[in-house]
């Protein structure tokens, strides 16, 4: 059943692009004053209408399985929940036709079937099991950044480096993108709580009155760069900035930038 | 779709040909083009630095950057959208020196690539990131050619029919990226 869950959630992902993330393409879309990054913006909807009809990738970069659990405490697992995760991407992989996209490292030589997945498990109150899965494409993947500031840089050098970092990645990481931060903790907790940001519902606002009016200066100063969609010039380089934030050391101020293409794809389900 | 100075082009590309495009052009591609990534790369790179013979005549070829989806039964082709330009960027002057003189892609490029397709003309052409469904369709024809070994990064024989794309660099030195990015800075204008 878990096994069945997993599959279907990898499908979806790839082929059926969150209502949420297609809303703020469609804004874009009306908003644009780039010809060509209009352009860009009508082929990436009929391409989510397309994919969504095939049942076919919205992308050929079916990318790297990210899934984050929370576990209920009270939940006792008695099987190899990793190898049931694996299993359900395994036969995602072949019944959905996607693209083999994990390697090993050094040789380059291809796993075949998508796995391993990247687990991360938490545990929380309860007895249910939520899983969400993040579709990561290395375009916007290879486009991303863990960085350590000065204490000293504050939230103007944070912005600064993010807008910097997103006028260097330019048309590469496929925008209109969204911007996954992770501020604080060290240096692979603020990568995680990137990645974690992606995971919040598309477009939506940080519950910290600060961080959510960081969201929003970024992504304002991010748009100015006239990188536009698909690279092709225009107002919508980013359709969200989400942040998280952790304490860390006295001396440190961690920065993790994990860009997200356009096609957001993710999924989720409770069992 | 309402593409604004619009070329209907087939291929082979010339050079000659390829002089005519300028930055910020439509293009709307038919004919042969070629498939070749990451691996495929490295593997013609390394067969002409050996001198060794090259399986594919890049005289006034096009090489599209993609490694497309596998193909549902019935269907010739999965996915088959742009994949990121610059990481081919360090085999790319080397193959315009060899013929070469046409790429799709994504995103922007070294300012050797630049220069390459100044000095041996030809043109960088890029197309919508991501629209792998969409660009899916106007592919008419697969044939696997070589290096099957690589599965997804192998090198195909895609015919195109009306398959969208800009020009981005092209053989006069222009970057539409700059220009763009010029234009649209500061938001509404």
């Amino acid at each position: 059943m878990l096994k069945n869950t997993v599959k279907d959630l990898a499908l979806s992902a790839n082929f059926d692009l969150d209502k949420r993330v297609e809303k703020l393409i469609r804004k874009a879309e009306k908003q644009e004053i780039s010809p060509n990054g209009k352009i860009a913006l009508k082929i990436i909807l009929e391409n989510i209408k397309l994919a969504r009809k095939k049942k076919m990738p919205i992308c050929q970069d079916t990318g790297l399985a990210v899934f984050f659990l929370e576990l209920g405490r009270n939940l006792k697992i008695d099987f190899d929940l990793t190898k049931v995760l694996n299993q359900g991407l395994r036969e995602a992989s072949r019944e959905g036709f996607l693209r083999n996209s994990v390697a090993d490292p050094i040789s380059r030589k291809n796993t075949k079937d998508n796995t391993p997945a990247i687990i991360h498990l938490n545990l929380t109150d309860g007895n249910r099991l939520k899983i969400k899965l993040l579709i990561k494409g290395a375009g916007s993947e290879n486009q991303s950044l863990a960085r350590m500031l000065k204490p000293g840089e504050g939230i103007e050098g944070i912005k600064k480096a993010v807008v910097e970092w997103v006028q260097s990645a330019g048309g590469k990481a496929c925008p209109p993108i969204f911007i996954g931060l992770g501020i604080g903790g060290d240096l692979e907790l603020s990568a995680l709580l990137a990645k974690k940001a992606l995971l919040r519902p598309a477009g939506s606002k940080n519950q910290d009155p600060v961080l959510a009016h960081l969201e929003k200066e970024i992504l304002e100063a991010v748009n100015q760069s006239g990188i536009g969609p698909g690279g092709l010039g225009g107002r919508f380089t980013a359709l969200a900035v989400q942040a998280e934030k952790a304490p860390g050391h006295i001396a440190s101020l961690a920065l993790a930038i994990n860009l997200q293409c356009w096609a957001h794809r993710s999924a989720e389900a409770v069992l | 779709m309402n593409f604004k100075k619009v070329k209907k082009i087939k291929t082979p590309l010339s050079k000659d040909l390829a002089k005519n495009f300028r930055i910020g052009d439509w293009i709307l591609l038919s004919g042969i083009v070629y498939t070749a990534r990451d691996q495929a790369h490295k593997r013609m790179f390394e067969l002409i630095e050996k001198g060794k013979k090259m399986p594919l005549n890049l005289e006034n070829a096009v090489i599209y950057y993609t490694g497309p989806s596998p193909a549902k039964p019935g269907e010739i082709l999965g996915s088959a959208g742009p994949t990121t330009s610059a990481r081919m960027d360090k085999y790319t002057p080397l193959l315009l020196k060899m013929g070469l003189s046409g790429m799709i892609g994504k995103g922007e490029r070294s300012g050797e690539v630049k220069s390459a397709v100044k000095e041996f003309g030809g043109v960088y052409l890029v197309t919508i990131g991501g629209a792998g469904a969409y660009l899916s369709e106007r592919v008419k024809k697969v044939k696997c050619l070589f290096w099957q070994d690589l599965g997804p990064e192998a090198i195909y024989e895609f015919i195109l029919e009306d398959f969208p794309c800009l020009v981005a660099y092209d053989a006069y030195g222009g970057d539409y990226f700059q220009a763009v990015r010029a234009k649209f800075r500061g938001g509404i204008k």
